[in-house]
């Protein structure tokens, strides 16, 4: 994930230590450090590392942090700050075990409901999620390549196991990142089916009027207007939720004949392929579809994908949080295959689950 | 002599959104007179604040860079911008609770790394914005919404606690001495590195509200007396005036 940041452009880093996710921070500090291609900050905590993203960001830079569970709960009133106010940067959390402090060094994926509606307020955010050393990187540097084109916040929902991998990967150089489009009258306002405005800096000359409160196009606080809010909170939303396909990063795997669909993601994802293939082996019709966007929620891919399916499988480390959104979706009963005691999920749990249900 | 300001006003004609006899808006005034004479271009200039009242003597007025950000974080949204591009000119303008309360640590932190920047304490002892609650400025026994009888805790001094930090200058006057407070912020600026100015910005509407005087002008007077005497007979530290250097 370091790398790939680092592929993409990324020039500065604020973070503040938290297990599982610090080694992101060290090595993108010594590489500031041995190349002086970025700034580097150790906050004092997570919520002004978050914040100096902001500034950082707005001051032209390319901004990323890194954090874990507690941290990410820390920076969820300037994720929604950033959100509101378009501003790029890319925030990786590395899921363990919690809630409160947890389990530090072990394994879950119980913040994927914290990602989509971890702000106050009204959020439809942009959410990649890993599950390979390859993915760290392209996901990583694509997160860069969407928070700039949408001007958001972008999240990298890894978890410890898949953050802690280590393996051969072929990397692709990643597609480059757009520069932002610097001059714009109304840089707080756009087309409303999903319009992005460009983006000045600070030191342009622009005098932006930059502010988390309800704002019109040239920044103008609005706090009374029932217009300006309704638009600019449904013109947000529209930029991810109208782009849902193009964002779309499932992958799907044997589902052409399947019977039975692994929906999986993360570190189950692996597992869920590993135990597909040996499903497959002894002739069971077993397909996976491996969730690499988990927001916007891909329901067309998913849909399309299990249309014929009798039995539908989720498969993650927590207690049905997609399991319940892949079931609104299909509009059906789905099988969740849930697990929280800290292990990674394996191969032979989910092929002894699919092994009961026919 | 006065000096037109209004090239530095985004609405020059408007009116500020502060009650009648807020100390903010002549604070606003104190600072742009104190840019105008640094002769600092108004595209290298990046002004910050967070939520209150206070929050808004940059935001929208000053015709530059503004980021209005959330409450008690402008500190660290500052120190990212002036990391990302060390050309700007920042300067950090907020109210006590701002500052002093919920973002304190982030104060000492910027101090302690000596990040180069200028914090302004705009100081009316109070949560003006959310209605005269008692704020960690509020001096010693003063009635307020959320202590009628009386502030029982001690404040706390903006300048020792910066110096004590690493700041590498501070100062506190009020806004009724404006030469002195203009001098004071001008310095501030002109400091290399992290420099606070404690300004005394009075807030007749929600502190004013629960004490005897019914006067805009003895508001004034016994908010600063307060804050030089009350802290001083109880906890033997004063608050006085002036510039302090480490
Ligand atoms: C996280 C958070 N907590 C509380 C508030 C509510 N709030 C808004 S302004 C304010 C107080 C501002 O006081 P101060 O900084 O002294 O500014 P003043 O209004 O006195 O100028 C508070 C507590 C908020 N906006 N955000
Ligand atoms: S409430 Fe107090 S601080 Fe706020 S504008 Fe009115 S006088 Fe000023
Ligand atoms: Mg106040």
């Amino acid at each position: 994930m370091a790398r790939g940041a680092i592929a993409a452009g990324c020039n500065y880093y604020a973070g503040y230590p938290i297990t599982p996710s610090s080694g992101i921070m060290t090595e993108i500090a010594a590489h500031f450090q041995a190349t002086g291609a970025g700034v580097f900050a150790q906050m004092e905590d997570e919520i002004a590392s978050a914040c100096s993203l902001i500034g950082a960001s707005w001051s032209g830079a390319r901004a990323m942090t890194a954090t874990s569970g507690p941290g990410f709960s820390l920076m969820q009133e300037a994720l929604g700050y950033a959100y509101f106010t378009e501003t790029p940067m890319v925030v990786i959390n590395v899921q363990r075990a919690g809630p409160a402090t947890g389990q530090a060094t072990r394994v879950a994926q119980g913040d994927i409901m914290q990602f989509r509606y971890g702000s106050h307020g009204d959020v439809f955010p942009l959410v990649f999620c890993p599950a390979s050393v390859a993915d760290c990187f392209s996901l990583t540097a694509l997160a860069f390549r969407y928070s700039e084109m949408l001007r958001l916040p972008v999240f990298i929902a890894a978890d410890e196991s898949v953050a802690q991998l280590r393996e051969t990967a072929y990397l692709d150089v990643p597609a480059p990142v757009v520069p932002r489009r610097a001059v714009d009258d109304t840089p707080f306002d756009a087309d409303i089916a999903g319009g992005v405005p460009g983006m000045p800096s600070f030191g342009d000359g622009a005098a932006l009027l930059v502010t988390g409160s309800t704002h019109d196009g040239h920044g103008m606080r609005r706090v009374d207007s029932p217009e300006v809010h309704e638009r600019l909170v449904v013109r947000l939303r529209n930029k991810t939720l109208l782009r849902e396909a193009e964002l779309d990063q499932t992958l799907l795997e044997d589902m052409a004949d399947a019977e039975v669909a692994i929906v999986a993601y993360g570190i189950c994802a692996r597992s869920a392929r590993a135990a597909k293939n040996a499903l497959r082996q002894s002739g069971a019709r077993v397909g996976l579809v491996h969730l690499r966007t988990l927001w916007p929620f891909p329901q067309q891919t998913l849909q399309a994908a299990c249309a014929n399916t009798p039995h539908v499988v989720v498969a993650e480390l927590n207690l049905g949080q997609l399991a319940a959104v892949v079931q609104g979706v299909l509009m059906r009963p789905v099988h969740a295959l849930s697990q929280v005691n800290g292990l990674p999920m394996s191969p032979g749990k989910i092929a002894a689950f699919i092994a009961e249900l026919s | 002599m006065t000096r037109d300001l209004s090239h530095w006003l985004r609405h020059p004609d408007a009116p500020t959104a502060f009650c009648p006899g807020c100390g903010h808006g002549i604070l606003l005034g104190t600072l742009l007179r104190a840019i105008d004479t640094l002769a600092i271009a108004a595209q290298d200039l990046l002004f910050v604040s967070g939520i209150g009242c206070a929050g808004w003597i940059p935001s929208p007025h000053i015709l530059a860079d503004t980021l209005h950000t959330l409450h008690g974080r402008a500190i660290p949204f500052a120190t990212g911008a002036k990391l990302a591009n060390p050309r700007l000119t920042t300067i950090v303008i907020s109210g006590d609770g701002d500052l002093l309360s919920i973002g304190a640590g982030h104060l000492v932190h910027a101090a302690r790394r000596n990040i180069d920047l200028t914090v302004i304490v705009a100081n009316n002892g109070i949560y003006g914005m959310t209605g005269g609650q008692t704020a960690a400025t509020t001096p010693l026994g003063v009635s307020t919404a959320t202590h009628r009888a009386g502030n029982p805790d001690a404040p706390v001094d903006a300048c020792q606690l910066a110096l004590a930090a690493g700041a590498r200058y501070a100062a506190r006057f009020p806004v009724t001495d404006p030469p002195r407070l203009q001098a004071a912020i001008a310095r501030a600026i002109a400091t290399p590195g992290f420099a606070l100015v404690d300004a005394l910005s009075p807030c007749p509407t929600q502190y004013g509200k629960f004490q005897p005087e019914d006067s805009i002008a003895a508001c004034y007077r016994r908010f600063e007396a307060d804050v030089q005497q009350r802290s001083d007979a109880a906890t033997g530290a004063a608050m006085p005036f002036g510039e302090f250097v480490p």
